[in-house]
């Protein structure tokens, strides 16, 4: 590569190995395959607003403005290196929706992000390391986050009353009058029926699928979760 | 340098890239009512809409439309956050109906959205966020009773389902064949409704049970961005609240309790919580939240409490200042919902029903100033947990917080 060339070309995308164009190309037409894309951008004015009202942009090297342009101007190299290196940064509070050109640069993110969780690119990997417990939880119990989870190693930052929680954790548990509330495990009791409900919506949705793509091991315990309580009610998926 | 006319025209009559249906371009798809649609598609049996039972009030959204938020017969959609970090927050609003005659359920068939997950991970997609919302429409359908959505995500969440399955014929078809293995019709319910705006549209009756006198209390409102961000025209809006420019929801209760609502510049932005930023990138949050809002309200209105509608605001704002403490930062704002703040107006304990203990921020001199001994009211919380840790109570009971 030439040395100007250097200069406007990397050998690596946001510190991943590059690819080629085309397949770049491939993932920018997944995103605009997404049934919500049409509705989520209108070609954009330019104008700023969505990075004046966003919390991301003030704290990172982040622009909704740069993903509405990229995408708009169907640029697959610039959205390509946007999935590397700028999706994740977002807080998803949808303040851009504020566009004056109708735009949700927030949507087009939550796509961009589905798309690289289904191609199982590295910063998506990345972006959740650490963060994969909480997909355990949600997705077999129904509910995202539990009191046990309260723990003052996990939350040093929150002040001393995380450890008076996670002390007292179960006798304050039941000392809640809502009687849905006495649990430990789950934000409420959610029922067994109501569970095997919402694992065949995982299954049928291909959003079960979408975990093998990002870490194979939570899959294989997810899956095995699911399918010993699908069985046990005589589901076969 | 000629302008290339030609080129720019031909450009121009190429419209496949982003034509967009003037019927609905951005501004005429906000305003219009989505009820025609609703029923249209009832008519033609692709799905059931739960009627907002009788009796309701009405209450005005952004643009206008009027929306009914329904007195009675709840169906409490909790939250995963209130419920699991901030239990006060849910037992608040509980108890606020229980005083006020409310026929609910509190249901054990009940998922959370998942919408947490959705926007910090990806890890899900339209028909699958579809689907959950739709499961959890239909079990509130089967009861006879009316979703109330405690989480502001949620809320916001459940409208972008609903905008999206009204546009998109396919989804309604992949959603309703999974409804159909569960047994269930695809429901969808005439109006979505959070929980503030049931406080909002009740203020009144609220404030006729008001017991503590709130008049000499400052409060500063954090509006929270799913409530109003996301499909913004199914917002509440009210002429008289700040002239309509921005929700009415939280300030019109805090106004009706007597409370002095003061405003500050950084109303708009969001508290930092960002979904995947909370759990695993924290540094954004606490600088975000602490910076871009507690500072800014110490210092442009210093307000004895602040006060938000939604899950993830009271967590942020709330557990964000510990650490700037410890950088000599001006924080030290007590954070909670306005349910918990309806419910001491009307005379609940702090700790047995707003269960305060949870919080870290400190409360303690707001209590004060409502008038309420904290050291008394933990001492009678403690004797109650000594009774549960003794095995003379399993629980605590609705009987027990009002002895
Ligand atoms: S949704 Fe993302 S891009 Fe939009 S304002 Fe919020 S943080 Fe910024
Ligand atoms: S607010 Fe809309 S039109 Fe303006 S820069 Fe952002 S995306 Fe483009």
């Amino acid at each position: 590569m030439s040395q100007t060339g250097a200069l406007y070309k990397a050998e690596a995308v946001a510190g991943y190995a590059d690819v080629p164009l085309e397949e770049k190309q491939r993932l920018f037409d997944e995103v605009k395959a997404d049934m919500r894309f049409p509705d989520y951008i209108y070609g954009c004015y330019e104008c700023g607003i969505c990075v004046a009202v966003c919390p991301s942009a003030r704290f990172y090297d982040f622009s909704p403005r740069r993903i509405a342009q990229a995408v708009a101007r169907e640029d697959a190299e610039l959205v390509y290196q946007q999935m590397q290196e700028d999706i994740w940064e977002c807080s998803q509070c949808f303040s851009c929706l504020r566009c004056p050109r109708g735009n949700n640069p927030g949507g087009i993110i939550t796509i961009m992000r589905e798309v690289s969780i289904n191609n199982g690119l590295a910063s998506a990997r990345e972006a959740l390391e650490g963060y994969t417990r909480i997909i355990y939880k949600i997705m077999s119990t129904g509910t995202q986050v539990s009191p046990d989870m309260l723990q003052p190693d996990a939350f040093p930052d929150w002040g001393p009353e995380v450890k008076d929680v996670s002390d007292k954790l179960e006798l304050w548990r039941r000392a809640l009058p809502p009687e849905t509330h006495h649990t430990t495990t789950t934000g409420w009791e959610v029922s067994d029926k109501t569970l095997v409900e919402l694992y065949l919506i995982w299954h049928k949705t291909g959003a079960l699928k979408m975990i093998e793509e990002v870490d194979e091991g939570l899959h294989m315990i997810l899956e095995e979760v699911m399918e010993e309580r699908l069985e046990e009610e005589g589901i076969e998926v | 340098m000629t302008i290339p006319v030609e080129a720019l025209l031909k450009k121009k009559e190429n419209k496949s890239r982003f034509d967009r249906d003037a019927e609905l371009a951005a501004g005429d798809a906000k305003r219009r009512d989505f009820h025609e649609e609703l029923f249209e598609l009832e008519e033609k049996g692709e799905w059931i809409v739960q009627r907002v039972p009788e009796p309701y009030v009405e209450v005005p959204t952004k643009y206008g439309r009027m929306k009914k938020v329904p007195k009675q017969m709840m169906w409490h959609h909790k939250s995963c956050g209130q419920c699991g970090h901030i239990p006060g927050y849910s037992t608040s609003i509980f108890w606020v109906q229980r005083k006020l005659g409310v026929d609910y359920n509190d249901p054990t068939d009940q998922t959370s959205c998942t919408a947490w997950n959705y926007y910090a991970s990806a890890t899900s997609n339209a028909a699958a966020q579809a689907a959950v919302a739709g499961r959890n429409f239909a079990a509130a359908y089967e009861t006879g009773y009316f979703p109330l959505i405690h989480c502001g995500t949620s809320y916001g969440h459940y409208k972008e389902v609903r905008e999206e399955l009204l546009l998109h014929g396919e989804l309604r078809k992949e959603v309703r064949e999974i409804m159909k293995t569960l047994g269930k019709p695809l429901v969808m319910p005439e109006e979505i409704v959070h929980y503030s705006e049931w406080f909002y549209a009740m203020k009144d009756e609220i404030a006729k049970h008001q017991v503590r006198d709130f008049s000499d209390i400052a409060v500063t409102v954090h509006p929270a961005c799913h409530y109003y961000k996301l499909v913004e025209q199914d917002a509440i809006y009210d002429p008289d609240v700040y002239g309509g420019q921005r929700t009415a929801i939280v300030s019109g209760v805090a106004t009706a309790l007597g409370a002095e609502v003061r405003d500050y510049s950084t109303w708009f932005d969001c508290c930092g919580f960002g979904f995947r930023h909370i759990l695993v990138q924290r540094d954004f949050t606490r600088s975000f939240a602490t910076q871009r809002k507690i500072e800014k309200m110490k210092e442009e209105a210093n307000p004895d409490v602040t006060l938000t509608h939604d899950t993830g605001c009271v967590t942020t704002l709330d557990k964000s200042q510990f650490a700037a403490q410890a950088h000599d930062r001006n924080v030290g704002v007590p954070v909670m919902s306005e349910a918990q703040f309806a419910a001491l107006a009307m005379g609940a304990h702090p700790y047995k029903v707003c269960q305060l203990h949870w919080h870290s921020a400190d409360y303690r001199p707001l209590l004060e100033k409502m008038g309420i001994d904290w050291r008394a009211a933990w001492a009678e919380f403690e004797a109650e947990v000594e009774r549960l840790e003794k095995g003379e109570i399993d629980f605590l009971t609705w009987a027990d917080v009002d002895a």
